[in-house]
């Protein structure tokens, strides 16, 4: 089955980023298709590459990015909701004449279309959020 | 591109948290792809749609107009649940006059607003495709 996941809350504060992650180690080992993954609200935190947890604890940016990486998953942060939150890819931080860009390898930042077209493309789309 | 049932659940108050502005958000892009879109308002959500909204004690940005222009993106069932609505001690008259036009019906102004029943609710839930939740 293809899937598009979308995931509302951030890493650490809220338990949804954790269980998307789960559910698409799972999905993958299954022999499904993720489609996509979508961050949005303050779910886009979980594509900062500058969070520094407590060396016992899991570093949730790194296994979504380790995860994309190897699965050529396509995440993708809002745009409009990056934004806000202070997200920025190289591009968009120069486009907005800022000093930095945080965003980790293996995410993209674009627009909330693809989301839509997530909804359109997958046989299920699956929201993790409170 | 072929045409799914989206329906975006609004279960938040309008402020407090960023819920329901950006679930807004989303719904208002959707109406670019063509779809079958619906809209519920249950819980705190019935609250989105409520008349004489009043931000400038909170210093934000009061968005409950963007609702009156979902119409003119053809987006027009906004399914309202009932009992969210009375235990807030709330009723319909308390909420904004959200109309969209027929123009199967020379253009007649008809309300957006479906009342429905917390039963009636969870049957056009499950008639959805795509279910998106804020």
């Amino acid at each position: 089955m293809k899937y598009t996941v979308m995931i509302n809350e951030g890493p650490y504060q809220h338990q949804s980023s954790d269980t998307a992650l789960q559910f698409v180690r799972a999905a993958l080992e299954k022999g499904h298709e993720i489609f996509r993954v979508f961050f949005y609200h303050d779910g886009v935190n979980n594509g900062t590459r500058l969070s520094v947890p407590p060396a016992d604890d899991r570093l949730l940016q790194k296994e979504w990015s380790e995860l994309g990486i190897k699965h050529g998953l396509d995440l993708v942060i809002c745009i409009a909701a990056a934004q806000r939150r202070g997200l920025m890819d190289e591009s968009e931080a120069k486009r907005q004449g800022l000093d930095a860009d945080n965003i980790i390898e293996g995410f993209r930042i674009s627009g909330l279309g693809q989301l839509i077209e997530g909804g359109i493309q997958s046989d299920r789309t699956i929201v993790f959020g409170d | 591109m072929s045409s799914k049932k989206f329906m975006f659940v609004n279960r938040k108050a309008p402020y407090g948290t960023v819920y329901a502005l950006e679930s807004l958000e989303v719904v208002l892009i959707s109406a670019a792809f063509d779809q079958d879109v619906s809209l519920a308002f249950i819980d705190d959500g019935v609250y989105q749609i409520t008349n004489g909204q009043d931000t400038t004690g909170i210093g934000q940005k009061n968005f409950s107009k963007a609702y009156k222009a979902l119409g003119d993106y053809d987006i027009s069932k906004l399914y309202v649940e009932k009992e969210s609505l009375a235990e807030r001690g709330l009723t319909q008259d308390d909420l904004m006059d959200l109309v969209w036009e027929d123009e199967d019906d020379d253009w007649a102004e008809k309300s957006s607003i479906i009342l429905v029943s917390r039963e009636e609710m969870a049957a056009v839930m499950a008639e959805q495709e795509v279910t998106l939740s804020f």
